[in-house]
């Protein structure tokens, strides 16, 4: 579970990016955070796997504090939780196997380990025949399904995507969506920054909207605008 | 905070480490390049350093005080003179010299052509003593005491020569010390230039390890293994290219002046090139946990 208490961020150049944010998000749940350009979606994700510190407020995973974990702990907190940007991030000098199983020698996997789970998540992503390429090789879809394998292995409990969906078109976009839903059914905790409204309208998840740094609307199996 | 490791983790260190050397290869090159240039030139001051050293210390050694005594006195009187002579403080060796021994002397340094011959029927020189000090630097005191013994004659030693040397070992030692400690500082600062720019060219890398969950060592030991490994592949470099050029150097030097006391025991030298290395993987060490220092607060 992860909650925000009246939660601010005013960065060091004077951008007030979050005002007095307060929220909830149960374990398990698929949680769309929409909202205009600098409303401050990717400053909110960026709080929870700790890259920023807020201003003000509590910011808590399961019951412990982001923000009074000393900075040695923040390592394990990052393994709790699988990180997928709209760029991709993958290292273009290797394969898919060796991207995703990057991820599991970053927290000391073992050779076995790697050789087993690395074609099951690649399977999950649906990239098991794969995985023998190099990023460069692949399609949009197919680097962002890379990127999705290597934010799973390690099992994450939250999956936290900032605009996945942002440099692909429609069709590939759900096949992305689809990946995150199948991933959510397991129990993943998925929480998506999008701007895909027909994605959004059409799925009727957890909606958070954001404008100018506040929450302006919260509402289950909501859409991305409200009709004004 | 660091922590002992599992195998697989320094197994996956050491991927990383070639990985990263095979990939930014040219840049590697200029820094193990640097590294050796720098560690050779420091090499060749300190192979320069021991030489003068050792150069000094033999041309010391042998700044001896040449005691005439007076005329009549004869062999016997002049044996019993020894004892006096070790009671001045800092003597440490006294030989007797012969009129016939002086000659010979006198022969070997003036040559065997010259004109001494017609001298050894009548010899004229006198009975005299050849006295060294521990300490070269009491050659001055230990002169002026012999000078007022009774039965001395005349007292000679290469006046100033000691001195002076003393003065230019000791500035010697000076710059070279200096020169060195740039030359230090510099391969530290390229190899630290090195590592941040592996740092640059890898940052990518970092930041994903770091969104997956990689302690701060786990990202640090890499970067601190290849500055060391560039270190000691330079001081390698630099300690082989040394080990011939001093060699040959040496060698031909030796052919061309017998007598000049270069120093060329391997133990010394295996001592030198010991501390190349072990120097190598120090700058190596220092210069790149400086840059990770600095860059790796993500
Ligand atoms: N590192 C930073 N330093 C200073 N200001 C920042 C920084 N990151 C974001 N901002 C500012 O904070 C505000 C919120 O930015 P944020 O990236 O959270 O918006 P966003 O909702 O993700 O926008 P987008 O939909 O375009 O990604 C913006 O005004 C932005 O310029
Ligand atoms: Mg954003």
């Amino acid at each position: 579970m992860i909650s925000f208490f009246n939660v601010s961020k005013v960065y060091p150049n004077g951008v007030n990016a979050l005002r007095g944010v307060s929220l909830q998000i149960e374990t398990g749940e698929f949680v769309f955070i929409v909202g205009p350009s600098g409303a401050g979606k990717s400053t909110l994700i960026k709080l929870i796997f700790r890259e920023e510190l807020p201003t003000k407020g509590q910011i808590y995973i399961d019951g412990r504090s982001v923000i009074r974990m000393r900075s040695r702990d923040v390592p394990y907190l990052r393994r709790q939780i699988g990180m997928v940007f709209q760029d991709f991030r993958l290292l273009s000098d290797r394969t898919v196997f060796e991207n995703v199983a990057f991820a599991m020698k970053v927290v000391g996997a073992g050779r076995s380990e790697i050789t087993a789970r690395v074609p099951e998540v690649a399977k999950l992503v649906g990239l098991e025949k794969r995985l023998d390429d190099y990023p460069t090789q692949l399609s949009g879809g197919e680097q962002q399904r890379t990127a999705i394998a290597r934010a799973l292995v390690n099992k994450p409990s939250i999956i936290i995507a900032d605009e996945p969906t942002g440099n692909l078109d429609i069709d590939t976009s759900w096949g992305i969506m689809d990946c995150f839903r199948d991933i959510n059914e397991q129990g993943t905790t998925v929480i998506i920054a999008t701007h895909a409204k027909e994605i959004v309208d059409v799925m009727r998840q957890r909606v958070i909207a954001m404008n100018c740094g506040q929450v302006v609307r919260d509402e289950q199996r909501g859409v991305y605008a409200n009709a004004t | 905070m660091y922590t002992p490791m599992p195998l697989r983790k320094i197994n996956y260190i050491f991927q990383e480490v070639f990985r990263s050397l095979k990939r930014n290869s040219l840049l590697n090159f200029a820094a193990a390049g640097t590294t050796a240039i720098s560690l050779f030139v420091l090499g060749i001051g300190m192979l320069l350093m021991i030489n003068i050293d050792q150069i000094a210390n033999t041309v010391e050694s042998n700044v001896e005080i040449m005691v005439y005594l007076e005329d009549d006195i004869s062999e016997n009187e002049a044996h019993s003179m020894e004892p006096s002579f070790n009671r001045i403080s800092g003597v440490k060796e006294v030989v007797f010299v012969s009129p016939d021994e002086g000659l010979e002397l006198l022969e070997g340094w003036m040559g065997k052509g010259s004109d001494l011959g017609s001298l050894s029927e009548e010899n004229p020189l006198p009975n005299a003593y050849k006295i060294k000090t521990g300490d070269p630097r009491e050659v001055g005191a230990a002169a002026a005491e012999i000078e007022r013994l009774p039965g001395v004659d005349n007292v000679r030693y290469e006046q100033g020569v000691v001195e002076k040397l003393f003065a230019l070992t000791e500035w010697v030692r000076i710059i070279g010390l200096i020169v060195i400690v740039l030359l230090a500082v510099s391969a530290i600062f390229l190899i630290a230039t090195t590592t941040r720019l592996t740092f640059y060219a890898r940052r990518k890398e970092i930041n994903i390890m770091k969104y997956v969950g990689a302690t701060d060592w786990f990202v640090r030991w890499p970067f601190l293994l290849e500055g060391v490994i560039l270190g000691f592949v330079g001081a390698l470099l630099a300690v082989g290219v040394l080990y011939l050029s001093y060699g040959t150097l040496t060698m031909k030097l030796q052919q061309a002046i017998t007598f000049l006391p270069l120093v060329t025991d391997s133990s010394d030298m295996l001592i030198i090139y010991g501390i190349l290395l072990g120097l190598g993987v120090l700058l190596g060490a220092i210069g790149s946990s400086i840059s990770v220092r600095k860059y790796l607060r993500v």
